[in-house]
């Protein structure tokens, strides 16, 4: 597949209303997209008196910039009034360790898969990879019983170690897909020189291994950010990563809706996986074509 | 597994095509292992990549595995709050598929997949034909309709919820102009709530449809267009029988993976209308989630989970009968 970034080969219409009509119709869907996000970026800094007499769709009329520091420390989410800072740091202490290690045992595995032959190996590839498909609601129970067995019910370790499983599925086909096309002159040129697996993998297949590795890094880290039913299921109370936090929000409030802090909220939970799409957003793509499979 | 391969000893396989998921075939024979002789040295060496290589290789493959068999397994048992080991056959079957909420749950999944895939489909191609008439700021705009991707579908599901809701959002927005008798109550319509689960997915997902559709618009053969540049044909008439010819696989993919996208949706229905109003936007997902940890049925929310499965396989085993069917059509054809 070509890269999206390829020059097109569309004519170039001629006539300047068609033209106008393009432009036009882009700009169009552009708003579409932009309103929700717009929305919120607007209602977090207005007051909740504000959005009452109008509606969430509105300029403000006095900046509430305390929204912010309302929604990091002091709102109350399901009785506990703590902002959603620790939900914040939850979700931190479970991306970065299970990005890191999901990314790394990926890159292990699909080098062994892809240049190392072994009965079977095919097998095991598809396996992994039918991690991949298989519906999380498959996997609810034994992870129950894999965590209520390991003392890990209810806390960050337990969906750590979920998502390190359930990542190298993701990170393995990335990464064996990847290595497939490394050439083979280069690998056995590196044996007749006497080196093995893993002098192999630091001092060859490592140093071409950037572009995936951002490309699974951002993807493990997007994924893992945002992933909500394991948080919901297996975690409670202050335990939660913020997405199930978010969820636990917008149904405590139900009765008397401050849009103004919800919106800050939502805002700051949605800031790190958008601050990576803004800088690594060609990799973001990559990932999505190559894991579009899920 | 045959563990008597040693990795160390096989020539590596390198160079082969890319084989997309799924597509595992039995290994061919390979030249025996130990060719070479095994030097007092050479232990320590032989064994620390097997060590390395295969606990997560296991953990991933047992993982999969053992987790089908088990949720299988417990389908078919009286299972409650614990995993309980006796047989009762199809009994679970039988109870989630006569239930009210599966039935409802099943024609809602149709429902919104119908017009989820169709307004996703036929926005991501629009999108991606206008992208492709050599615009200025094309990074600006493809960026724009794919950022909602990045986004967790808890947030997407939380901001459509206000947008929709008829008391602050839209409605009331349209009505304040002055058009009191404005209505826009999908969301707590039972009749029209299936919809905003539709709009907002299509919102979210459409942007990726579009990168799928623009790769493969760009990598139509250039010749072919020119010529029928050269045969006249108009810019209309060239994506019509020039370019779509051309991409029938993609669609066939997106199609493929915006329907798996449709029977996992979880989280957005979730955030955005908790399944109702009464079971207006429940999903087979909430169906197993609210059998196994809301009313404590695990055998029961294990026979809807082995069911949402099947969904799913249906989907994907003609597809993969199809790729590959595609392939060794390609290579038959050098």
């Amino acid at each position: 597949m070509a890269e999206v970034g390829a020059a097109s080969l569309a004519p170039a219409a001629r006539n300047p209303l068609g033209r106008w009509l393009v432009y036009a119709l882009l700009t169009g869907f552009a708003a579409f997209y932009l309103v929700p996000l717009l929305v919120v970026v607007l209602n977090s800094v207005r007051t909740a008196q504000d959005i009452g007499a109008t509606s969430v769709i509105g300029w403000p009329r006095e900046l509430a910039l305390d929204n912010f520091s309302r929604a990091w420390g002091s709102y109350c989410i399901a009785q506990s009034c703590t902002g959603i800072a620790p939900y914040m740091w939850n979700s931190f202490l479970l991306v970065v360790p299970a990005t890191v290690i999901s990314t790394l045992l990926g890159a292990l595995n699909g080098y062994s898969v892809a240049l190392w032959r072994f009965r079977g190996d095919n097998w095991v590839f598809g396996l992994v990879t039918l991690g991949v498909f298989l519906p999380e609601q498959m996997k609810l129970i034994p992870w129950a019983l894999v965590l209520r067995d390991l003392g890990l019910t209810n806390t960050i370790s337990g969906l750590v170690l979920i998502h390190v499983v359930q990542g190298i599925s993701f990170t393995t086909l990335f990464c064996r897909n990847y290595y497939v096309a490394i050439p083979a002159e280069l690998l056995k040129a590196a044996r007749i020189d006497g080196a093995g697996y893993f002098r192999i993998f630091w001092r060859i297949v490592l140093p071409l291994s950037p572009p995936i590795l951002i490309v699974t890094v951002i993807w493990q880290f997007t994924h893992i950010w945002n992933e909500f039913i394991y948080g919901v299921t297996f975690t409670s109370g202050t335990q939660q990563p913020v997405t199930a936090a978010l969820i636990a929000l917008s149904v405590s409030v139900s009765e008397a809706p401050q849009y103004g802090v919800q919106s800050a909220a939502v805002l700051l939970a949605a800031l790190p996986t958008l601050l990576v799409y803004l800088f690594g957003g060609k990799y973001f793509l990559r990932g999505l074509t190559a894991g579009a499979v899920k | 597994m045959g563990v008597e391969a040693d990795p160390l000893s096989r020539h590596p396989g390198m160079g082969e095509a890319a084989m997309p998921a799924g597509t595992a075939t039995t290994a061919l024979p390979r030249p025996a292992a130990g060719a070479a002789p095994a030097r007092w040295r050479g232990h320590l060496g032989r064994w620390a990549p097997h060590l390395v290589l295969w606990p997560p290789l296991l953990v991933s493959v047992l993982h999969v595995v053992s987790f089908t068999l088990y949720t299988t397994w417990i389908s078919f048992t009286p299972s409650t709050l614990l995993p309980e080991y006796d047989w009762v056959g199809m009994q679970n079957y039988v109870s989630v598929l006569n239930s009210r909420n599966w039935k409802i749950a099943s024609s809602n999944l149709l429902i919104y997949g119908a017009g989820f895939v169709l307004l996703t489909t036929v926005l991501g191609l629009l999108l991606a034909v206008l992208i492709d008439q050599r615009i200025r700021a094309e990074n600006l705009f493809r960026a724009i309709f794919l950022y909602p991707m990045a986004v967790s579908f808890v947030v997407t599901g939380t901001v459509w919820a206000w947008l929709l809701n008829p008391a602050v959002g839209i409605q009331h927005l349209v009505r304040g102009l002055g058009f009191e008798s404005f209505r826009f109550d999908w969301l707590v319509d039972r009749e029209m709530a299936i919809y905003t689960i539709v709009i907002a997915g299509a919102w979210q997902a459409s942007g990726f449809a579009m990168a799928l559709f623009l790769a493969g618009i760009r990598s139509v053969d250039a010749d072919l267009y020119k010529a029928a540049q050269i045969d006249g044909a108009g810019a209309w008439r060239i994506y019509r029988r020039v370019v779509l010819p051309c991409i029938g696989p993609i669609f066939i993919a997106v199609l493929v993976i915006l329907l798996q996208f449709t029977i996992k949706t979880f989280d957005l229905v979730r955030a955005l209308t908790g399944g109702g109003p009464g079971l207006a936007t429940q999903l087979p997902t909430l169906v197993v989630y609210d059998l196994m940890f809301q009313r404590g049925l695990l055998g029961r929310g294990g026979a809807a989970a082995v069911l949402l499965l099947l969904y799913l396989l249906a989907v994907l085993l003609p597809y993969f009968a199809y790729a590959r069917w595609r392939r060794r059509k390609e290579a038959r054809h050098g």
